[in-house]
């Protein structure tokens, strides 16, 4: 630097698109992309011009990773205590180790509200339908953690009365171990949860568990349904199909 | 608590009115038990409550055991209270299993042999009407059955299931959990 200047070099640089990937490469391209920018504006634009525009425009790029992101942080846990791991639930939620923290203060007495099961205790043979139907009846997109060494395996009662697992009869994405895990811990694996909802898109159970076009939408009831909503529905349906074929091509 | 000596004579009074019904008596820990035949319980019982000196008036628990490879195989016991003099007293009727092999007595049954006999004994409802959940209980889990009860099915177990659990030859279940000490001995642990 020159002696008697400032001692701070300032690069100056010009202003990027947000991501690197939309930045255009040539002089070419950036003019394609102003044009195209311009015919958006006058409303020209239409069919897969205009599609293409959207996909690369900054706002609906993230937008996907805005929702995961206020989904894992606003989780709905249900009011649901199976056993003395319940005991360590609650306790989560208070003060002292506070999931408000993470978002999950709000626990929800009705599984149409809820959108995580905790399994918080061992699970009985005579409980594992209730329990399927509770997981059933909660809206889509739905997590579950199973809590303590007795709903992820039987735990100490490997006897006639008890699931060997939850896992059994319906999907479980996290699995605490303890007996039962302190309030830290299952606070840990709601982390993990989170983590896993904001690395990947909801359905990630369903590729896992293949189940997939199980998922629950306003299904007509039977008769009655108006030729536009079994339309809709099919299309759904289908919708959701092609998305997990896409991702299962994804991942190999 | 009657003395072992009180107990007796409880037995020899017992087993004149209701002719042949005591089969033993035992008494220890300070706990007296007379041993009864199951055909006669409801004479037994009806006896113990209303008899003037004894005022057995308080049913406290109705339980069943499984005493296998022992005969007779089943135990219903009745646990009856004074409530005044604060004395208890253990009523056991002796059940044999009716799928029994005669010609080996102590030998578990073989499934394949006999149908689904199961012991039976007069239901207690009408002399001491709590016994009810107690019979439905002792019927959820070692399948005796109380003629007489208005209500005898499943309490506990769901509705439609199979076995009797608390039964000594019924398995107890469970499977075995995977840890990285025993992966290898479980055979085909990675499916």
């Amino acid at each position: 630097m020159a002696k008697g200047s400032a001692r701070l070099e300032i690069k100056r640089e010009k202003l990027r698109a947000l991501s690197p990937l939309e930045e255009p490469q040539s002089a070419a391209e950036l003019r394609v992309r102003q044009m195209r920018a311009r015919d958006l504006l006058r409303g020209d634009l239409e069919g897969p011009a205009l599609e293409r525009h959207v996909a690369e425009s900054v706002l609906t790029t993230t937008l996907d990773k805005t929702m995961r992101w206020g989904r894992a942080n606003s989780i709905f846990p249900a009011t649901f205590g199976l056993a003395c791991c319940a005991i360590e639930m609650m306790a989560m939620v208070s003060p002292r180790y506070d999931v408000a923290r993470f978002g999950a203060e709000n626990l929800r007495a009705s599984p149409r509200q809820a959108d995580m099961l905790i399994l918080s205790g061992r699970v009985a043979i005579k409980m594992a339908p209730v329990i399927r139907r509770l997981y059933d009846q909660m809206l889509e997109p739905k997590w579950v953690i199973s809590m303590g060494a007795c709903s992820s395996s039987g735990g100490m009662f490997a006897n006639y009365a008890v699931v060997q697992g939850a896992d059994k009869f319906m999907p479980v994405d996290i699995h605490v171990p303890g007996c039962p895990p302190r309030p830290e811990a299952l606070l840990y694996g709601f982390n993990k949860l989170q983590r896993m909802i904001l690395g990947d898109p909801d359905p990630g159970w369903r590729r896992r568990y293949n189940a997939i076009g199980t998922e629950e939408w306003a299904r007509p009831a039977t008769g009655t349904a108006s030729t536009e909503e079994a339309e809709a529905y099919a299309v759904a349906r289908e919708l959701s199909v092609a998305r997990h074929a896409e991702l299962a091509g994804e991942s190999g | 608590m009657p003395d072992a000596p009180g107990l007796e004579l409880i037995a020899q009074d017992l087993d004149q009115t209701a002719a042949g019904s005591v089969r033993g008596t035992y008494h220890e820990h300070g706990q007296a038990c007379l041993i009864v035949d199951p055909e006669q319980i409801l004479a037994v019982l009806g006896w113990l409550r209303d008899t003037p000196g004894q005022e057995y008036r308080f049913l406290a628990s109705l339980h069943g055991v499984d005493y296998l490879p022992a005969e007779p195989r089943f135990g219903v016991v009745y646990e009856l209270l004074n409530m005044p003099r604060v004395e208890r007293l253990r009523v056991r009727a002796a059940l044999a299993d009716p799928e029994a092999d005669p010609s080996e007595p102590g030998r578990p049954r073989t499934r394949s042999g006999g149908g689904d006999q199961l012991p039976e004994i007069d239901s207690c409802v009408p002399v001491f009407p709590t016994a009810e959940f107690h019979e439905r209980e002792v019927y959820d889990f070692f399948g005796i059955i109380f003629r007489g009860h208005h209500d005898l099915r499943r309490i506990l177990m769901p509705e439609d299931y199979v076995g009797w659990p608390q039964r000594r030859d019924f398995p107890v279940g469970g499977e075995p959990v995977i840890f990285t000490h025993n992966e290898r001995q479980v055979p085909r642990w990675f499916e």
